[in-house]
């Protein structure tokens, strides 16, 4: 008789071909996708094809994104994204997204229903976190390791620890997953979760959407976390139903499972967080840096760039406009979510509103292009990180929180929840 | 393996936009990349680092994102080896999946100062401190990883596999 396993031991332990792991554990593990981006896949592939390394293992579980300088930001980036489609070619892979066909890889590979519960997946992308979600163990890593994914269809990983968060509770009007995650990872700090699985659950995890799990697990790497992850229930199968390309397989924790720790969370006493710079662990509530003059508002990202995200920020800006002193961006996670913001009305909105509306890239994200910040600059931000220097000049700042936060900061002009402008 | 140099020392959770700004990954040339390796905190790093240096720090080192560009960075820069408190979980795989030696010492990341001369034994896991005349024990590899550094990095590892069938 086995011993009981948390979901990322199960999920592990089946993709190992084993009938039980422990955390600690050295395993190799069965990929089900291994994707990489515009600016990690270059590498990968020089060291692919270094190493003498002439086919992918399968061409359909390959999956390159081209979403970080794209639509290409200079000429260097062209040259970058060029390699990584020649490759695609090269090697007849099913699953490359450039331009007109693209979104932001965490948001697109759920949509287009190619992660599904139960799948391991490797990304030379840090935010590769986002589909535990799904009930998947999905987990970033480097471009070398992203290489020898693509060479052998298998990782090498060491079993985490699992800590057990539960959250419980009515959140109050307009908090959502990205408040959760940031309270959460504000409690822990940034090497809170260092090398295990955060494995998120309770009453108002089961009552969150698929897009707020996604946020949550998103950010899972801000506290160090090797993986988030959220057990499959009726919102996973509702969401994978007409839309995933393989069969899903639930997985669930057994009762009984280890933990290393838990943490359980009354959802009731959060108010919406901000985390100031300059790291993702440095949460206030919002009402403490009330009357702080922004420049830039940005929505958008893998975290926050799915179309829940933009009907928040558009409830809040709805008849409003931004500040004068503030410039506004919102980034689509994809063309579908795009075209369904336009179906909805959402981007009139945005336009009356005055904010700058963009096809879909990581952007400004990562201080890459589309709204970096001079210095002395302030940003509030639905994006993940706010390191020195993220968004452009090492004497800017950037403030995250949620979409509700940014539009409302957008129209004061200085930071501001929804009840200051909707009031 | 034997390393020998002056120690560039830096606080927690130094992270992957300070080793590397995103501005600068729209080249994966390690030359090139190794002349913005620590800019964003340290402006005059690349012109006191010297071949051979090693980088001391505190916890969660090389923290935030997976870019491999990070550790080729500093290894291209010319430094022989990091040694911190500890490190965050993707930066410790891609250092040893490049080749860039890695050491996990809380005592040596609490007590080395900028400048001082430090050995530090990879076999033994250990850090001498030259200038101060101390000795630190670190954490060694697992025999995994071991492997891994033995076959000169993680491709030739996996190489090795295949021609053994």
């Amino acid at each position: 008789m086995s011993q009981p396993m948390n979901i990322t031991e199960k999920i592990l332990a089946r993709a190992c071909g084993q009938d039980e792991v422990q955390a600690g554990d050295f395993v190799n593990a069965r990929l089900d996708l291994a994707l990489a981006n515009d600016i990690t896949a270059p590498l990968a592939i020089k060291e692919f094809e270094a190493a003498g390394q002439t086919r992918v293992w399968d061409p359909e579980k390959v999956v390159l994104v081209c979403d970080h300088f794209v639509p290409n930001k200079d000429i260097k980036s062209a040259e970058q994204v060029k390699l990584v489609r020649d490759f695609a070619r090269r090697q007849g892979l099913t699953n490359f997204f450039d331009v007109g066909r693209m979104g932001i890889e965490h948001v697109i590979l759920p949509e287009k229903g190619l992660v599904v519960p139960g799948d391991v997946v490797i990304g030379a992308d840090s935010h590769t976190c986002t589909y535990g979600a799904l009930g998947a163990f999905a987990t970033g890593v480097g471009s070398t390791d992203l290489a020898a994914g693509m060479a052998t269809g298998e990782v090498w990983l060491r079993v985490p620890e699992t800590i057990r968060f539960n959250y419980e509770g009515e959140p109050r009007r307009f908090i959502t997953g990205k408040d959760y995650i940031l309270y959460t990872i504000g409690m822990i700090g940034v090497d809170g979760a260092l090398y295990q699985a955060m494995e998120f659950g309770g009453g108002a995890i089961e009552a969150l959407s698929m897009d707020g799990r996604f946020t949550m697990c998103n950010m899972a790497i801000e506290a160090g976390g090797k993986n988030g992850i959220v057990e499959p229930d009726a919102v996973t199968e509702e969401y994978c139903r007409g839309r995933a390309l393989r069969t899903p397989v639930m997985i669930r924790s057994d009762r009984g499972a280890g933990y290393v720790r838990a943490i359980d969370i009354d959802v009731s006493t959060i108010e919406p967080q901000v985390a100031k710079p300059h790291l993702p662990s440095n949460t206030v509530p919002a009402s403490e840096l009330a009357g702080l003059k922004i420049d830039q508002v940005v929505i958008g990202s893998c975290t926050n760039g799915r179309i829940e995200d933009l009907r928040m920020a558009a409830e809040v800006l709805r008849g409003h406009r931004v500040h004068p002193d503030v410039r506004a961006l919102v980034f689509p996670g994809s063309q579908l979510v795009y075209q369904q913001a336009m179906h909805e009305g959402l981007i009139d909105i945005f336009i009356d509103a005055e904010v700058a509306v963009s096809t879909p890239t990581c952007g400004p994200c990562l201080g890459g292009h589309m709204g970096i910040l001079a210095a002395g600059e302030r940003c509030v931000s639905t994006t993940n990180r706010n390191f020195v220097g993220r968004m452009g000049h090492p004497e800017s700042e950037v403030y995250l929180a949620g979409p509700y936060v940014a539009a409302a900061t957008a129209v004061a002009g200085t930071v501001a929840v929804p009840e200051e402008v909707l009031a | 393996m034997i390393f020998e140099g002056k120690a560039h020392k830096y606080g927690r959770d130094v992270d992957t936009d300070v080793i590397i700004p995103a501005r600068y990954l729209n080249t994966h040339d390690p030359d090139e990349l190794a002349s913005h390796c620590m800019q964003d905190i340290d402006k005059d790093f690349m012109t006191r680092v010297e071949p051979g240096d090693i980088i001391v720090a505190e916890e969660n080192f090389g923290c935030g994102s997976s870019r491999e560009q990070a550790p080729v960075a500093i290894k291209a820069a010319g430094v022989s080896c990091v040694v911190a408190a500890s490190f965050a979980r993707i930066f410790y795989r891609n250092a040893i999946n490049i080749g860039l030696p890695i050491l996990v010492c809380p005592e040596a990341a609490r007590d080395v100062r900028s400048g001082d001369h430090l050995r530090v034994d990879l076999d033994k896991g250990e850090v001498v401190n030259l200038t101060r005349e101390k000795t630190y024990q670190a954490d060694r590899f697992p025999e995994f990883m071991q492997e891994i550094v033995a076959a000169g990095g993680l491709m030739q590892h996996v190489k090795k596999r295949q021609q053994r069938g």
